[in-house]
């Protein structure tokens, strides 16, 4: 029993059938348990008051929208040197995942950051940064809208992710590089992990949970409807050609 | 591979459009800022490192669909796949090309730009090398843009959308030589940070650019 | 240098065409392929040039000796004939155009820009690109295309005078040549069976 015979598509969606329900059932609970836990039995914040607690959909979303395109590029790799059409797939059913969790993040930093440093928007590199990132999903979604042919777009795609993240990882430097030449010094940091409580760090994990089993979720119940998708073409044109 | 170098700066050359089409955006763009900021020197001086940068760079992402979609159309792409030159090799003729008609062309034109933006007497040098350093990275970056999205009708939009995100990293080193020239600064680690990026570009992008072009072609 | 297609399956668009396809083809030998539109002449000649990856089979023989020539040309409106043709011939390492230049009646056609002649001049200037390419197998898409019955004459006598300096030609066209020379491989029965070898067959 080998990990790769869930590349083949009719047993991915009869596993991820079988475990769907499960994960549903799992993220819906620890995310309501996070967030009720966060938003109502924590304390304020000193400084910050009761804005703070809009850490609990920040900081997990964040961190999803980094991790979707880490699995992108995983995915993509392994279609590849392997040649799995379920990959490619998965790859694809996550990219708008991960660009409305990159939305997610930037909006409730919106709001976190407009009664904290007065501003909707600075240009700190931790935000010029997810700017970016939403940019690659955008043109990585697009880039598959674009081609016809289902194994070109996948080769095509799977290139841009990896050259993508090479360019993500230096526009991270560069816009760091920059922001330090403008401020001296981060002004405007996000860095809280490092004073956190653990009056607030239990429930954030929760959450962080929450959103990891939330992203899962959703990718095999967004690849499953990609196979099906595929497979209807794939009859179509055979339907077309008999 | 010189063969196709020289027919490619002859047919920019002679159909036009190759050398004037990213000068004259470029020409656009820099002479239109004042009217959008306004006259006062002091402001026109202090952004027009960055000015002079981003225009470059629009200028050159504008002339990005012609690299490979013409020879597409025409059939010539095919039939240098089947030729005796690497598709690497073509690529980076293709990026080369391409910086010679509109790269290198922007580069000599910025610092009479600079004039219109009184752009700082110490930033003259300053911003006619890190356009000459920068400039090919855009182009080869851009080659990759282009392969991407060679096969696609109307292409040039998403291409807009793909190349971008790419350009930041170049965008962002290159702007800041230029505006620390202008201050005064030194200017070494954004410079060979930039540097590094157009080697880095140069070296290894071309094989992305023609394992994508391969991918197009059958 | 023999050319040696084996069991060949092609596919277009994710869906497979042809399959089983095999024939050689020796120095001094044309093979013409026929069968309906649609069959994948198109797709099996880009194959054996090498632009598309083959689904199953093996093509041996064609690395670096293939003369591709399709339903465009890659002929420069701003380049004349002469230096589209210069062109052409220092890609692949020669420079001898001259030749070319007779063998296709362009020599008074010679300064002329490409842009400005017929659909059938430029025909043939792309057929020309063959000859300076100095390649032994040419593989001919529909070569006659908008070419008069004179030109499809002076074709067919380059295709022979080819064929006679030891090169061959794989070309699909409908109409007769005048080649008596040249076998016919009708690619009716290698259409593929729906079912085989569907690409996405793992979706099934």
């Amino acid at each position: 029993m080998s990990f790769w015979e869930y590349a083949n598509p009719v047993k991915f969606i009869r596993t991820t059938d079988k475990v769907l329900p499960w994960v549903w059932a799992l993220t819906g609970i620890s995310l309501v348990t996070g967030l009720v836990w966060g938003f109502f039995f924590t304390p304020d914040d000193f400084r910050q008051g009761s804005t703070v607690k809009i850490i609990y959909i920040h900081v997990p979303s964040a961190l999803m929208a980094i991790n979707a395109w880490l699995m992108m590029l995983v995915a993509s790799l392994i279609w590849i040197v392997r040649r799995h059409h379920v990959s490619a797939l998965a790859a694809r059913a996550a990219a708008p995942v991960g660009a409305v969790m990159t939305l997610i993040a930037l909006a409730t930093g919106a709001f976190w950051g407009q009664p904290m440093w007065g501003t909707w928007w600075a240009w700190d590199p931790r935000l010029t940064s997810f700017l970016i990132l939403f940019l690659f999903y955008l043109g990585y979604m697009a880039l598959w809208e674009a081609i016809e042919n289902d194994d070109t777009a996948a080769d095509l795609t799977s290139i841009l992710c990896l050259v993508g993240s090479v360019f993500a990882i230096l526009s991270r430097y560069a816009v760091n590089f920059w922001n330090q030449g403008l401020h001296q010094g981060a002004t405007l940091s996000l860095d809280k992990e490092e004073n956190i409580s653990d009056v607030f760090w239990f429930p954030l994990l929760v959450c962080i949970a929450g959103f990891v089993l939330l992203f899962i979720a959703l990718v095999f119940l967004r690849t499953q409807t990609e196979i099906r998708a595929r497979r209807t073409r794939a009859l179509l044109a055979r339907e077309g050609q008999a | 591979m010189k063969a196709l170098l020289v027919r490619d700066l002859m047919l920019a050359i002679r159909a036009g459009g190759g050398f004037g089409l990213g000068l004259s955006f470029f020409l656009i763009v820099t002479v239109l800022v004042p009217f959008g900021v306004g006259p006062q020197t002091e402001l026109l001086s202090r952004i027009a490192p960055g000015i002079l940068w981003i225009g470059a760079l629009l200028a050159c992402l504008l002339s990005l669909d012609r690299i490979l979609a013409l020879d597409w159309e025409d059939g010539s792409l095919d039939l240098l796949a089947t030729a005796p030159l690497p598709m690497e090799g073509i690529v980076s003729i293709k990026a080369l090309a391409h910086w010679i008609t509109t790269g290198l062309p922007l580069v000599l034109a910025a610092p009479v730009l600079g004039v219109l933006l009184s752009l700082p007497i110490p930033a003259y040098q300053w911003v006619v090398i890190s356009l000459a350093v920068g400039t090919p990275a855009l182009s080869v970056i851009g080659t990759f843009g282009a392969a991407l999205t060679v096969g696609i009708k109307r292409g040039g939009l998403l291409m807009s959308l793909l190349v971008l995100p790419l350009y930041v990293p170049t965008l962002i080193f290159g702007a800041e030589v230029a505006r620390r020239g202008a201050e005064g600064l030194t200017v070494q680690a954004p410079l060979l940070l930039l540097a590094g990026i157009s080697f880095g570009v140069i070296a290894l992008l071309p094989f992305a650019s023609a394992a994508v072009l391969r991918i197009n072609l059958r | 240098m023999k050319l040696s297609v084996r069991d060949l399956a092609v596919t277009r668009g994710g869906l497979a065409i042809l399959e089983g396809v095999s024939f050689d083809l020796a120095p001094g030998e044309a093979l013409v392929l026929r069968g309906p539109n649609g069959i994948g002449k198109t797709t099996l000649l880009r194959s054996v040039a090498g632009l598309q990856p083959p689904e199953t089979g093996s093509v041996t023989g064609a690395e670096d000796q293939i003369a591709y020539a399709a339903h465009s040309d890659g002929l420069k409106a701003m380049l004349s004939v002469t230096e589209n043709l210069r062109f052409w011939a220092s890609v692949f390492g020669l420079s001898e155009i001259d030749a070319a230049l007779v063998a296709f009646d362009l020599t008074s056609l010679r300064n002329r820009m490409a842009g400005t002649l017929s659909a059938g001049q430029k025909r043939r200037l792309g057929l020309a690109r063959l000859v300076v390419t100095g390649r032994p197998i040419w593989v001919l898409d529909e070569p006659t295309v908008s070419l008069d019955v004179a030109s499809v004459a002076l074709f067919a006598e380059a295709v022979r005078g080819h064929l006679k300096s030891g090169g061959s030609a794989l070309m699909a066209t409908h109409i007769d040549l005048g080649l008596t020379e040249a076998r016919v491989l009708d690619l009716t029965p290698f259409r593929a069976k729906p079912r085989t070898r569907q690409m996405d067959e793992a979706f099934l």
